[in-house]
């Protein structure tokens, strides 16, 4: 054995030799009993001996439920964060838009008409052609359009998931059926629906034009549930609720809807910044909320009408909008990574 | 003893990797020589740093997060480690070839086999016609026994079943003669029927090249059917050293030990499995002192465990044959302690 | 490959037909064509009479339909309600000048966006890859006729204030400049802007997509494998990683051309481009179906012609999805 002979040339007797002996050091004694019942001896402890001891490399392992992870990592997230704080100072701003709009959004001052905005506190935002203060009105819409944007994500959340569901976890005709549905949709631009859909159901009230925006929203959410329950309903637990007698409707809730969270609360949370900027195009070219109802879009139209000198009237409405839409994206995204980090971290 | 120059030879590697949880230490100061002509094997679990001290090696680690702290690995009398990028790149894929893993994602989807294969063998001979090297690539996979080579030439991976991509990716890798090839966990994907076939693809590679193989595995039986000598790692270190007869029947360090008598034997009646207690420890912050002690049988808690690193000391039974072990000695001397704690021969 | 691509057209036409179907229905139940003309005092009876004959629109909306549908094959989608103006010479005009917007567009994007997202990949937290993501995030953020607006306000004031026309705001010129290159730097001049605002949201989600899917293909087994066969560096980029990154993108082209010519309607109207966009728009507020079918139908086959061509392509780039 002293001379280095390949491996490929090693006798196999030698090799299954020591393969065999391998296992031969500190073998306990084979206990079998003579009579042939097989006494199953006492399983050995899985200790070493002597002290036993605990190693902590300083990280501490305690149990956290999913969501707590989930949390975790997304407050790790500074851009998400701050983004959130954004939102949810625009939200208080929008909600309580009564105390904080410094005037009536339909007030007039007619002396004032068209005026540039003024650092004194006065306008900050300008006026508008018929001096109503700017600042109020983009207040006013901002209100409306998160308003529009939240019942859009909602209602094509919900009816998207049941969609979704149904679609892939009963698969064959139905989700045939379905899918074809969606088809219709997506040979056309979506725009161009909207503003059919807008011309003939009818526009002008916020409550019509969210739930036109609904109607074709929701199918981007239904491919994506259905794409999670395809893939999930083979799984051995779907089976074994099965086996236990839950019924359909119980599975999908319970057993594979809960899977699914992650996708849809992000697509969700998108779907705000989706929404926003459909309303305001719907709006913008006349198919969505008319006066005197006053929206970011619509500002944003009229605000064109004055002309390119009065810039201010085009650029504030839009810049809130921008604003919103950032910080929607940013924090999707962090939900995203919180949600599913088994997805390559690609950061923004 | 053959008093041959080793053909590749590390020393004192240390290896890291910096993430968002804190400084892996992936690889610390790991030395091992490789013989020409003979096949080295690498055993350790998942973490240990086995595979990552080959890539670091052949350049392969991606250098932002992955830094080659300190070491050297003598190549043919130069520093691989210190080499100007472009030298290195010569000599990997030519003279220093590897096998990877997993067939089915080792190989780009959208290029044939032929292409691959090709490819390797042109870049390292430039003036090789596109006829010639098809040719060259039917006749690797030929010997890597892939039947209808021919026509395999223009498939693609997806097209290959398991056994044949890692046939595959074996004629790619002898394609240009190497003289160190190495094969990381070449069989853990593969089906066990498969596994056999592709030992044996292993062994004819090795023969037509005599190129010095590394095969790092987790897999024991492997090592006792390919390999000559054996390195053990844990935790990113050497624990030991030695001749492949010598490590299957007298080991020397406790981990290696608990490798062995928790084996699964067909040729004896066992009523249990006996696992290694514990848990493989963080790299980024391993146990002070020796790393294994906190799963150690032979420790017993005493403090020189817990506080000194180990170092390598070298046992003569013979052959080269290190440990990492404080009291190894106590290994030969007394019997072994099992995981009970009874004792036994 | 030629079976799949009938069974897809076949397939198609199916559904065009079904969704004419259902949007003639809804048009037509809802909107009167001729409401603006009953309000008219010097509209006379008789008019009134003549077009509800032509049109029939005194019979029931599955005739009308029917009659639509004849019309649409055979007589160039027929002539619109008020006015009895052919429709197919107008949609071909204004299909023309919508052409010139977002075919440029879209090529200009696929370039920029994908060649800025290998980049970041390549380049990761460099400063070039925090502004190109800074940029996307804004791209996307914005409404694209806000965006339109923005830029007009600019070059307008610019042009108020330095009496400098470099991009005209409004208009495509109705003077036919000639040709050659006089004509692509009139074409430059007029289309510029609304290029410009055409192509950041495609550019946004191009690059993001591309750095996104750059980055999973360069950390993965096959570039390793490359690497480890000693190929140089860029040829382990070009000829391995690149290629494979590009395949999800030709998806992302097919889904994202819905939303350019949604892009479209809205810049046309901004810059008052005689196109397709306007052209809807009018139509929609005149409530006259046979324009709006006809807009609708042109638009839905170029989407779906686009995206046959667009999954030939991904079969093509990508052997594991071959069509046989």
């Amino acid at each position: 054995m002293t001379d280095r002979v390949p491996a490929a040339d090693r006798l196999p007797e030698e090799r299954e030799e020591i393969a065999l002996t391998a296992g031969s050091v500190g073998r306990p004694a084979a206990a079998t009993s003579a009579s042939g019942s097989v006494a199953v001896p006492e399983r050995p402890a899985l200790e070493p001996a002597g002290e036993t001891l605990t190693y902590e490399s300083g990280v501490e392992l305690e149990a956290r439920s999913q969501w707590a992870y989930a949390r975790m990592r997304f407050f790790r997230h500074r851009l998400a964060v701050a983004s959130l704080v954004v939102l949810i100072l625009v939200a208080l701003v929008g909600i309580f838009a009564k105390r904080v709009a410094p005037y009536a959004f339909d007030e007039l001052d007619l002396n004032n008409i068209t005026a540039k905005p003024t650092l004194d506190g006065k306008h900050l935002f300008g006026t508008d052609l018929l001096g109503r203060d700017y600042l109020s009105r983009v207040i006013y819409g901002l209100r409306t359009s998160l308003w529009v944007a939240l019942v859009v994500a909602t209602l094509s959340t919900a009816i998207g998931t049941t969609i979704g569901a149904i679609a892939g976890y009963y698969g064959g005709a139905v989700d045939n059926m379905l899918m074809r549905l969606t088809d219709l949709f997506l040979v056309l631009p979506f725009l161009a629906v909207l503003l059919v859909l807008s011309a003939f159901l009818g526009h002008g009230k916020p409550v019509r034009v969210a739930f036109i925006v609904a109607l074709l929203l929701w199918t981007f959410l239904a491919r994506i549930v259905r794409g999670v329950f395809l893939s999930l309903r083979e799984k051995e637990f779907v089976e074994a609720a099965k086996a236990a007698g839950a019924s359909d409707l119980r599975i999908i809730v319970r057993h594979i809807l809960p899977n699914c969270m992650g996708p849809i609360v992000v697509t969700m949370t998108l779907f705000i910044a989706t929404a926003i900027l459909l309303e305001a195009a719907l709006s913008f070219l006349g198919f969505g909320i008319d006066p005197p109802t006053p929206a970011l879009g619509k500002l944003i139209a009229e605000g064109e009408s004055q002309g390119l000198e009065s810039w201010w009237l085009v650029t504030f409405p839009g810049l809130v909008i921008v604003i919103i839409c950032l910080a929607v994206n940013f924090v999707g995204d962090g939900l995203r990574d919180a949600l599913d980090p088994t997805q390559r971290r690609t950061r923004a | 003893m053959p008093s041959a120059e080793p053909i590749l030879s590390i020393r004192n590697l240390t290896v890291e990797f910096n993430t968002e949880d804190g400084v892996v230490h992936a690889v610390t100061d790991v030395s091992y020589d490789l013989a020409p002509g003979e096949v080295l094997g690498i055993v350790g679990e998942s973490g240990s740093g086995k595979s990552v001290s080959m890539l670091s090696v052949l350049g392969l680690i991606p250098a932002p997060p992955g830094k080659i702290v300190s070491g050297e690995a003598v190549y043919k009398g130069e520093d691989l480690l210190k080499m100007p990028k472009g030298k290195l790149r010569e000599i990997r894929g030519g003279e220093m070839a590897m096998i990877f893993q997993d067939p089915m994602t080792s190989l780009n989807p959208v290029l044939t086999i032929g292409n691959q294969i090709s490819e390797a063998i042109q870049t390292h001979n430039p003036r090789t016609s596109d006829d010639a090297a098809r040719e060259r690539t039917i006749h690797l996979l030929e010997l890597a026994g892939v039947s209808f080579a021919e026509r395999r030439f223009d498939q693609y991976p997806h097209e290959f079943s398991g056994g044949m991509r890692q046939r595959a990716m074996i004629a790619m890798a002898i394609a240009n003669d190497p003289s160190v090839l190495i094969a990381d966990e070449p069989t853990t994907a593969l089906d066990v029927t498969i596994q056999a076939q592709i030992v044996e693809v292993l062994k004819t590679a090795q023969r037509e090249t005599n190129a010095s193989t590394i095969l790092i595995t987790h897999d024991l039986g492997l090592i006792a059917e390919l390999a000559d000598r054996v390195v053990v790692m844990y935790a990113g270190r050497v624990v030991e050293l030695g001749d492949v007869y010598t490590i299957f029947n007298s080991p020397r360090h406790p981990y290696t030990v608990g490798l062995m008598t928790s084996l699964a034997r067909v040729d004896m009646d066992q009523e249990w499995l006996e696992p290694i207690p514990g848990q493989p420890p963080s790299l980024i912050t391993p146990p002070p002192g020796c790393a294994f002690h906190p799963r150690c049988t032979l420790s017993q808690g005493r403090a020189r465990c817990r506080t000194e690193v180990p170092e390598l000391r070298s046992f003569s039974d013979g052959t080269l044959h290190l440990s990492a072990c404080h009291f190894a000695e106590e290994l030969a001397a007394a019997p072994v302690l099992t995981a009970t704690g009874s004792e036994n021969r | 490959m030629l079976i799949y691509v009938v069974r897809r057209l076949l397939y198609s036409v199916v559904v065009l037909i079904v969704a004419s179907m259902f949007v003639f229905w809804g048009i037509s139940a809802v909107a009167d064509p001729l409401a603006f003309l009953k309000q008219q005092p010097t509209a006379s009876q008789q008019t009134i009479e003549n077009i509800t004959k032509r049109k029939h629109l005194d019979e029931p909306i599955p005739v009308r339909y029917v009659y639509w549908l004849k019309d649409a094959t055979t007589n160039g989608f027929g002539t619109t309600t008020i006015g009895d103006r052919p429709i197919m010479p107008d949609l071909k005009r204004v299909l023309g000048h919508t052409l010139q917007l977002v075919i440029v567009a879209e090529l200009l994007a696929i370039l920029i966006g994908v060649g800025i997202g290998v980049y970041s990949a390549l380049r990761q937290y460099s400063a070039v890859d925090y502004t190109a993501t800074t940029f996307s995030f804004l791209g996307l953020a914005m409404p694209v006729f806000w965006l339109a607006l923005m830029l007009q306000v600019l070059f307008v004031n610019i042009y108020l204030w330095f009496d400098v026309r470099i991009f005209y705001t409004a208009n495509l010129s109705g003077v036919d400049p000639g040709g050659g290159l006089h004509f692509v730097l009139d074409r430059i001049q007029h289309l510029g802007l609304p290029w410009l605002v055409l192509m950041v949201a495609s550019i946004a989600v191009y690059s993001r997509y591309m750095r996104a899917s750059m980055l999973e293909v360069v950390n993965s087994d096959y570039v390793r494998t490359a690497r480890a066969k000693g190929l140089p560096e860029r040829r382990v980029t070009m000829k391995h990683a690149f290629r494979n990154a590009l395949i999800p993108l030709v998806t992302l082209v097919a889904l994202n051309f819905g939303a350019l010519l949604s892009g479209a309607v809205v810049t046309e109207t901004v810059f008052g481009l005689d196109g397709m966009g306007l052209y809807f728009i009018n139509a929609l507020n005149r409530g006259d179906p046979y324009p709006i079918m006809a807009w609708l139908m042109i638009t839905a086959t170029m989407i779906i012609v686009f995206n046959l061509v667009a999954d030939i392509a991904y079969g093509y780039l990508d052997p594991r999805v071959r069509y046989d």
